[in-house]
């Protein structure tokens, strides 16, 4: 099954309104309470991520009874360095954006932690892919 | 379903229903639909929060209560009330004055709820210390948001405080006291006066406790009547006045908006109104909110004070409160001859405080299995392209997507929808006597035999 989510660059009264939606239909769907838990959290990182930064962007979330594929694109100023994004800590948000409680530099890792794989692509000046998937069995869920 | 039946306080009277959908359309949970006419509660969705009785404008949702005269079938008779019940009388009428009402309706013993709140802070304080990587805490005080966070956010059951409420702390202490003081266990009736569906619910089936230690419960509104009604004709003048108990000013204002928080270690916040609470817990369950070490949470607006069973201004109610709780911070706590006597039983009381950890029930999902689940929610998408999306409740479900999920779940059925029969009536696929008696099947016959 398939769902598509339009996410509005700038907009953080709107940020976190594709994933709650998301989580109602996991919830429905009957997945596992702890994978759902983890997948929003990963979503609404990188849904706030494309609020932050991006201009305009779309979340497609694509469920079979193995896995769940998230795929956030964007059209933004797309990231320089990937590796240096993924460290800890490391934010390019401005005062302002911090002082509302987001951009404390630690979205890409938070993504990576919960879910299975993440892979991130990029073009400078056009904008940025991020997917995620999660196993429903033997992913990091089962093991932790 | 393998849930057990849940207890539910709130009754919907058939008789007198008229199907006007005001319950349907304010359930948090959504747990009433229409059918024959009639609002019908869904059990396992219920969280017996009472909002539908709030807004019945024909009385036709009741709060059962246990029978006033049971309360005879005891030798001792302990009326176990909360502070929001003195907070329900004029500024004139003291808590004394109250409480000997109370002993000349047939209680023998009175306690007041809160005096298990010190006790309890104690433990909430060790607890916090002992599990700090759980963030936040959340309260188990009230007992519409326990069941809530079960049906509607169960990946936050781990979150709640798995300690005993005051009122079941001093149920306890109450029912050690009495037998220690020579009482036979067997003679002693236990009844909570409750400001609120939800604690009925939590007495009768109680989460995370076998049994609960309260006997019978009474109506707040129902109480404050017979008492008030006493004291407006004069009938107290000769009362025999029950001993003083007097509470920390921590304790009488536990059960309002902020009793809790205010004295919790860390960054606390509290929230209430169910629609509010609701909200909250979404965003905490993506990690929107973060940081946050104790919540406490109430369903009512204004919380105790503000209880589906209370009959003053709830303003008021806290007013008095704050009143009284400044008055109680003015004095030594070593006087207070409650807290003092149950310091005694702390130690024992400590040791019965905690409860089983709170198991998630999930009213959401469409199917236990997975596949299963999946062609119902693509039932669902496809019904939702012809339903109008204007939420009316004709249909006698609160909305189109609920309305949508009802059909696939075999509850309801598409020709329900007014717009949908117009459509089928315009494609020959219906006429217009079918729309009709479909209408009187979710509506009853009343409200289309009219002569306009």
């Amino acid at each position: 099954m398939k769902f598509e989510y339009d996410i509005e660059g700038g907009n953080f009264s709107r940020a976190g309104f594709a994933s709650s939606e998301v989580k109602k239909k996991l919830r429905q769907l009957n997945v596992d309470i702890q994978i759902v838990r983890r997948i929003v959290v990963a979503l609404y990182e990188a849904e706030v991520n494309v609020v932050a930064h991006a201009w305009y962007g779309k979340m497609t979330v694509d469920i079979d009874e193995e896995k769940i594929l998230l795929i956030l694109d964007d059209e933004g100023p797309g990231i320089e360095d990937i590796d240096l994004a993924m460290k800890e800590g490391f934010s390019t948000a401005s005062p302002e954006v911090r002082e509302m409680g987001f951009g404390a530099g630690m979205g890409l890792p938070n993504i990576k932690k919960n879910v299975d794989t993440l892979k991130i692509t990029s073009e400078p000046g056009k904008g940025t892919r991020v997917e995620m998937i999660t196993y429903m069995k033997g992913g990091k869920n089962e093991k932790s | 379903m393998k849930n057990p039946d849940f207890h539910h306080a709130l009754k919907i009277l058939r008789d007198v229903c008229t199907g006007c959908t005001h319950c349907m359309n304010i359930c948090p949970t959504e747990a009433i639909r229409v059918r024959n006419g009639k609002a019908e509660l869904i059990g396992n969705r219920c969280v017996d929060c009472g909002f539908c009785f709030r807004v019945c404008p024909v009385n036709a949702i009741i709060v059962e209560q246990d029978d006033f005269n049971r309360i005879f079938e005891y030798k001792i008779r302990v009326a176990l009330v909360p502070a929001v019940f003195a907070g329900q009388f004029p500024d004139n009428i003291s808590s004394r004055q109250i409480h000997s009402e109370l002993m000349e309706l047939g209680f023998t013993h009175i306690y007041e709820v809160e005096q298990g709140v010190e006790v309890l802070h104690e433990a909430i304080s060790e607890y916090a210390a002992r599990k700090s990587e759980i963030k936040p805490l959340i309260s188990s005080f009230c007992p519409a948001i326990v069941r809530l966070i079960q049906v509607k956010f169960p990946a936050l059951v781990d979150n709640i405080l798995p300690l005993k409420p005051p009122l079941d702390i001093s149920a306890l202490y109450v029912t050690r006291q009495l037998i220690d003081e020579g009482y036979d266990g067997d003679d002693l009736g236990i009844f909570y006066v409750t400001p609120c569906a939800a604690k009925i619910a939590a007495v009768k089936s109680p989460v995370g406790e076998r049994q609960s230690p309260i006997t019978g419960v009474i109506n707040m509104d129902f109480l404050f009547n017979k008492v008030y009604r006493r004291i407006k004709q004069g009938n107290g003048d000769s009362c025999k006045l029950p001993e003083v108990r007097s509470l920390t000013a921590r304790s009488v204002l536990w059960s309002l908006t902020n009793g809790e928080s205010t004295h919790a270690k860390g960054r606390s916040l509290a929230v209430d109104e169910i629609h509010n609470v609701i909200s909250f817990l979404e965003q905490l369950e993506n990690e929107e909110i973060r940081d946050i070490d104790f919540l406490e949470l109430r369903a009512c607006d204004e919380s105790c004070a503000g209880g589906v069973l209370t009959t003053s201004n709830r303003f008021f109610t806290v007013e008095r409160l704050k009143k009284r709780a400044s008055k109680s911070a003015g004095e030594d706590d070593n006087t207070k001859p409650v807290e003092k006597g149950i310091i005694h039983y702390k130690n024992r009381l400590k040791q019965e405080i905690s409860i089983e950890p709170v198991q998630p029930r999930s009213m959401l999902k469409l199917d236990e299995d997975m596949s299963e689940a999946m062609r119902k929610m693509k039932r669902v998408q496809e019904i939702g392209k012809c339903l109008p999306d204007v939420d009316c409740g004709a249909c006698g479900s609160p909305g189109c997507q609920s309305f949508a999920e009802d059909i696939v779940q075999g509850y309801s059925n598409l020709n329900q929808c007014v717009f949908v029969q117009r459509i089928f009536e315009k494609k020959g696929i219906l006429s217009a006597e079918e729309s009709l008696a479909i209408m009187k099947e979710v509506w009853g016959d009343d409200k289309l035999d009219k002569n306009c």
